[in-house]
């Protein structure tokens, strides 16, 4: 059988979804689909809902309606212990590090066993530590794998999360504005890190102010506006639309 | 004399630990080798002790008082099964119930009764974190202590137990105290091992993971609950085993010794000697039993107010090394 991108189903969806902060409506039942293949980009004026959206697709924030699906499966309850079970994991958009643990042990905590009983008896096996080392020469930490994760700069935290994140080994990775605050180089090496990983067949998700980013970056993009969706489709189209450019020029 | 100040300052917390012991060491034995022996045994039970609590409030990051009623209740049921009537000369009023189990029979009983006392309070106090989560453990501390006052044909309420039986295998009965000064250090060393095991494991690491930041580590896939009530009631079993050896040493129990500040005197065990350091907590145990008893020996101080002294001393300490050194004399972690 021959996949095209219209018969390849979604890496995740929502079905109105909803989250609201007492009158304030974060997220108003919000309908999306996002592409299983390339970069999905999520943009929208400060408030319109984005980090909000990625708190609820990764069980960060309960939902108070709708459902999200993801892997087959239609979920009401999100909790956030089995997204990696159903492929899917984040960064923040605040960096959360493990900042009193060093940088070896943030990577080394996402490799190992899940149930508590197997952790307690397990001590730090060979393919976790290369697998942690990989990761750690792959974002340029490896000489600083002693390092408390807190006494890192803040572009090295960045790169940290990210790659915690990669060591997550899932299909579905949402990132909370990646690039934010990044020095050029910094932001070079975070571009290429995603690119890779898109090259690899993950789908990524993520979340950008800067539209030049956007443009290089995003096959497809979801704008959003007041916890609702404006606009979704190819890049150039969408960001040429009226009511787009109004949503972000506009007052 | 600028290199031997760098020397000291990137070697602080070996200078520290030499100091603190050799010092300890020094002033027991000035004092008699008697004296030697029993302060070294209760060092020992509150490092016991301390190292449990470090579990929970160094290396999960929740700050637990509940831990003196832990240590009550593993003591209490040592003592209400270890009671035996045949004492002689008889030194209570009436011996109500009287059990007469040995004591290492009790021991097991008595760690695996605090472990599910435990795990029914866990199941409630996993839902906070914080300071609700202090608050919510000093009311299951007062909750004990009520209990272990008032719970009369069990515990005696105020007149408590004095027939507490020591520890004995077959002919060997621990009667000397240097035999119970090596029973303790046994039982120090194999809590010692066992937390080194359990810090050092794959579930270690998520501890410390959870005290950083709970709700990041959920996302990559562990359940916290299960984590923090899991080593919550580690921590609990284990003051219950320094419970049953206080118990059987002084061989009297009343619940005086078990109030809520006790609770707040050995927390200050744990963050003198160091958060997420065993090791610290042997340390902060030395400093904490030392502090009462090197009290006596303050020339000029008025007899009878050695432990107000020790608490004075202890707060003053606390003050002093939170200014300057936050994460206690040998710890890995800033509250």
């Amino acid at each position: 059988m021959i996949t095209s991108e219209a018969t390849t189903p979604p890496a995740l969806e929502t079905d109105s979804i909803s989250k609201h902060f007492g009158a304030v409506r974060a997220v108003d039942e919000l309908s999306i689909a996002i592409p299983s293949t390339g970069m999905t980009s999520i943009v929208g004026p400060n408030g319109s809902g984005k980090s909000t959206l990625v708190n609820l697709l990764s069980g960060t924030l309960p939902l108070d309606g709708g459902m999200v699906i993801i892997d087959g499966n239609g979920l009401r309850v999100v909790k956030a212990f089995e997204t990696p079970d159903h492929g899917l994991t984040r960064t923040f958009q605040e960096v959360r590090l493990f900042d009193q643990i060093t940088v070896w042990d943030n990577i080394m905590v996402v490799l190992t066993s899940r149930p508590w009983l197997p952790a307690l008896f397990e001590r730090a096996k060979p393919d976790y530590k290369k697998k942690a080392q990989e990761i750690l020469e792959k974002v340029g930490m490896w000489e600083k794998r002693g390092a408390l994760a807190q006494n890192l700069s803040y572009g090295q935290r960045k790169l940290l999360e990210i790659g915690r994140a990669m060591a997550m080994e899932v299909k579905v990775y949402l990132f909370d504005e990646p690039f934010a605050g990044l020095f050029p180089q910094m932001l070079e090496r975070v571009k290429d890190l995603m690119k890779e990983m898109r090259d690899q067949g993950h789908t990524i998700v993520f979340i950008e102010h800067n539209m030049d980013i956007v443009r290089e970056l995003s096959d497809h993009i979801f704008v959003l506006d007041s916890g609702a969706l404006l606009a979704e489709g190819e890049v150039e189209d969408v960001l040429n639309r009226p009511e787009v450019i109004e949503a972000y020029l506009g007052d | 004399m600028n290199q031997s100040a760098r020397f000291l300052r990137e070697n602080i917390e070996m200078v520290l630990t030499i100091v603190i012991i050799g010092g300890a060491i020094a002033f027991m034995l000035s004092q008699g080798v008697r004296f030697t022996i029993v302060t070294g045994t209760i060092i020992g039970i509150y490092a016991i002790l301390g190292i449990g609590l470090n579990l929970v409030i160094g290396y999960t990051g929740l700050l637990s008082v509940a831990h003196i009623g832990f240590f009550g209740i593993g003591a209490y049921t040592v003592a209400v099964l270890t009671t035996d009537p045949n004492i002689e000369p008889p030194k209570s009023i009436d011996v109500i119930p009287a059990i007469g189990m040995p004591w290492f029979a009790a021991l097991p009983i008595a760690i695996v009764l605090t472990g599910i006392v435990a795990l029914l309070a866990g199941f409630v106090f996993n839902r906070f974190r914080d300071d609700v989560f202090a608050l919510t453990t000093f009311g299951f501390a007062l909750i004990a202590l009520g209990v272990f006052r008032n719970w009369l044909p069990v515990t005696r309420g105020p007149f408590g137990i004095r027939e507490i039986a020591k520890p004995s295998i077959g002919i060997w009965d621990f009667n000397e105290p240097w035999e119970y000064l090596v029973i303790v250090m046994f039982f120090l060393v194999v809590v010692l091992i066992i937390c080194w095991l359990i810090v050092h494991s794959s579930f270690g690491r998520v501890l410390t993971a959870i005290r950083e930041d709970e709700q990041a580590i959920e996302v990559f896939g562990y359940k916290a609950t299960y984590y923090k009530l899991v080593g919550w009631v580690i921590s609990a079993m284990i003051a219950a085993l320094a419970g049953a050896l206080m118990a059987g040493l002084i061989e009297f129990i009343e619940p005086t010794s078990y109030v809520p500040l006790e609770s707040i005197l050995i927390v200050s065990i744990v963050i003198i000697g160091g958060l997420a350091s065993l090791w610290g907590s042997v340390l902060g145990a030395t400093v904490f039993v030392l502090l009462e008893e090197g009290m006596r020996f303050v020339p000029g101080l008025p007899v009878g107010i050695e432990g107000q002294a020790r608490w004075a001393i202890l707060g003053l300490l606390l003050i002093v090394l939170m200014l300057f050194r936050p994460q206690g004399l040998v710890g890995r972690y800033k509250l």
